[in-house]
């Protein structure tokens, strides 16, 4: 979790624009040296989808069948496990809980994000050189380290085991890497832009939402995304600050659930699926977004 | 570090030459993020390196005592014995994540640079595991490895290799390479990305003239990419060195909160863990707050020298 925070904070955001000077040079070389490329990509590519379709595949099985047949395919495919896990076993509640505390905190994030970055690009002062550093030291923040005050302060605040006390922590953990992104994409546009937006008579709060909201969307895309995986896989932050049941979020609600089904191996697939399923989905409509940003600024 | 050190100063270039925002205006847009950083993260930041320099009473802090939470670490049991085999466990961790998820990151990686085609397909695949919660990745391996009905094992016997069909997570022996192996699959599509996008950086020319000079394919890349990819191999290093020191889901999920079997699987994230929610003893917070400093230490420091260090490779090769 934490790693991917920092991993993706080191790679600053620039131009993800491909290395076109490579192409021309592409020859296939041999044929059998093709092939057997294509055999070691087709190899891994295998070894690293299998075992997600082995999860999907067995969470459409029953029991009696995955224990019997440990290699069978789910024909017909029987979604009572499904049933059992959303219903019987609260995911439908860890899911919700889920998608309210990361869409929230996300949000909170970065909107607050945006107008510090805006403020960081666009003055020249030596306070806000100084605020910048204490944002981009928070880039190393090690979980261990914070998360035993940071549980005494949420309770102080009466907010151990709410939704709130977690989102407020996901959005503050949160202001480093976006900060970061979208400071460096705001520093890239023309100043000239709203040197023209100040002749038409805008005020600043008028500049920075008429006149560079719309041009930072794409680095807007990219904090939304790298934000929203590793909230939503978190484990140790709620782990730590989430007691009450009816406030899991599904990885910690997978922690017990582990626990009580043991053998209904089914249900257990079922309930790695669900846990899964949104940022699938999230990583095919945004794969450009991830791999891009992945990588950006790297090939240098 | 390394981010701070390249983005400052051209920023702060960047920023002298526009200059839009009064200091009144830019600190009001500020404001919002910066309370929220402060009261979340830098508060608690500061904070937690008092906590181990204190004894506690539960949830209550006690008198000063300096560095006794930390000689208690590594003089009184189960610390004494369990640190050091944890510490140990998070190297081979790294190690073995070095070997063998950054050379098939890089393998991939290499082998995807001499096709257009098909390229994001196969990137796709290989960075699916990478988004999985490592807690899901945990479970799911544990249910795969299982000895009664899990498939790995069903599937080992169906092809006659019978012999290799074991208990993997039940054996201290198996368990924690099933670990380092299991890290490795879900984090491999990372370096294979850098990799790909540094190799992309890599000026055709270069290659094509040691072509002409009559160098092999391995020597072109032995000689000529590998020492040009030292940055980011130096990148992926230190990142790698951070996540195998941090490593904590797929630990939990595979052995438990206890490291079993029998503390084979056990690692410093776990202690802590074990520590400060888990052990029920009354100086728990200081204890547990001396092990994340130590941690915080460890981490950090060596990042530092490993990127000097390979800042230093740089310079001599360049």
């Amino acid at each position: 979790m934490s790693m991917t925070t920092q991993s993706a904070a080191r790679v600053p955001v620039e131009d993800p624009a491909p290395p076109r000077a490579n192409r021309r040079r592409r020859r296939t070389g041999s044929p059998l040296a093709s092939a057997v490329t294509s055999v070691a990509l087709w190899i891994y590519a295998l070894i690293a989808v299998v075992p997600l379709l082995v999860m999907v595949t067995n969470s459409l099985r029953p029991n009696r069948e995955l224990a019997t047949e440990p290699l069978g395919l789910p024909f017909p495919p029987d979604f009572s496990s499904y049933q059992r896990a959303w219903i019987e076993a609260s995911f439908s509640t860890y899911f919700w809980n889920s998608i309210l505390v990361t869409v929230t905190s996300v949000t909170i994030s970065t909107v607050v994000s945006l107008l510090a970055a805006y403020a960081l690009a666009r003055s020249s002062s030596r306070i806000v050189a100084a605020i910048e550093s204490v944002f981009i030291s928070g880039l190393m923040m090690p979980v261990f380290l914070m998360i035993l005050p940071i549980f005494y302060l949420l309770e102080s605040f009466g907010l151990v085991s709410t939704k709130t006390g977690l989102i407020m922590v996901y959005a503050a953990v949160s202001i480093p890497f976006s900060v970061f992104v979208l400071a460096t994409f705001f520093r890239q546009l023309p100043g000239e832009l709203e040197e023209a937006a100040r002749l038409d008579g805008a005020g600043p709060l008028r500049m920075f939402w008429s006149v560079m909201m719309p041009l930072v969307r794409p680095a807007i895309a990219t904090v939304v995304v790298f934000r929203f995986v590793p909230i939503w896989n978190d484990f140790f932050y709620p782990l730590i600050l989430i007691r009450d049941r009816a406030n899991y979020t599904l990885p910690v609600g997978l922690t017990t659930f582990f626990g009580e089904y043991q053998t209904d191996w089914s249900t257990l697939f079922a309930g790695l699926v669900i846990a899964t399923a949104p940022l699938v989905l999230l990583f095919l409509v945004a794969t450009k977004q991830i791999i891009s940003g992945l990588t950006a600024g790297m090939g240098k | 570090m390394s981010a701070t050190d390249q983005l400052t100063p051209k920023g702060r270039g960047q920023r002298r030459r526009t200059a839009a925002l009064p200091t009144g205006t830019a600190l009001l847009f500020l404001a919002p993020a910066a309370i929220l950083f402060a009261v979340f993260v830098l508060y608690p930041m500061v904070t937690a390196f008092t906590y181990a320099l204190f004894s506690w009473r539960g949830t209550t802090q006690g008198e000063f005592v300096g560095m006794a939470n930390f000689v208690h670490l590594f003089t009184a049991e189960p610390y004494r014995s369990q640190v050091p085999r944890a510490f140990g466990h998070n190297l081979l961790l790294f190690a073995g994540a070095m070997v063998v998820q950054n050379s098939v990151g890089m393998l991939l990686a290499v082998l995807l640079h001499r096709r257009e085609r098909f390229r994001r397909f196969f990137q796709t695949l290989y960075t699916l595991p990478y988004l999985v919660s490592p807690l899901v990745i945990g479970y799911l391996w544990s249910l795969l490895l299982s000895p009664l009905f899990g498939p790995v094992n069903a599937l080992l016997r169906q092809v006659g290799l019978e012999s290799l069909a074991l208990p993997w997570l039940g054996d201290p022996s198996t368990a924690l390479w099933v670990v380092v192996l299991v890290t490795a699959w879900q984090w491999v599509g990372f370096p294979m990305l850098l990799y790909g996008a540094a190799l992309g950086g890599i000026s055709p020319e270069i290659d094509e003239a040691a072509e002409l000079d009559g160098a092999s394919g391995p020597q072109r890349f032995f000689r000529v990419t590998l020492p040009l990819l030292i940055p980011v191999i130096g990148t992926v290093s230190v990142l790698t060195f951070i996540g195998a020191m941090e490593s904590f889901p797929i630990p939990y999920a595979l052995g438990g909160s206890t490291g079993s079997p029998a503390g084979a699987t056990d690692v410093m994230s776990l202690i802590f863990y074990r520590t400060a929610f888990e052990s029920g003893s009354s100086n728990a917070i200081g204890i547990s707050s001396s092990i994340a400093i130590l941690l915080f230490i460890v981490i950090f420091g060596l990042s530092v020298l490993f990127t000097r260090w390979f800042r230093q490779t740089e310079r001599k090769l360049f």
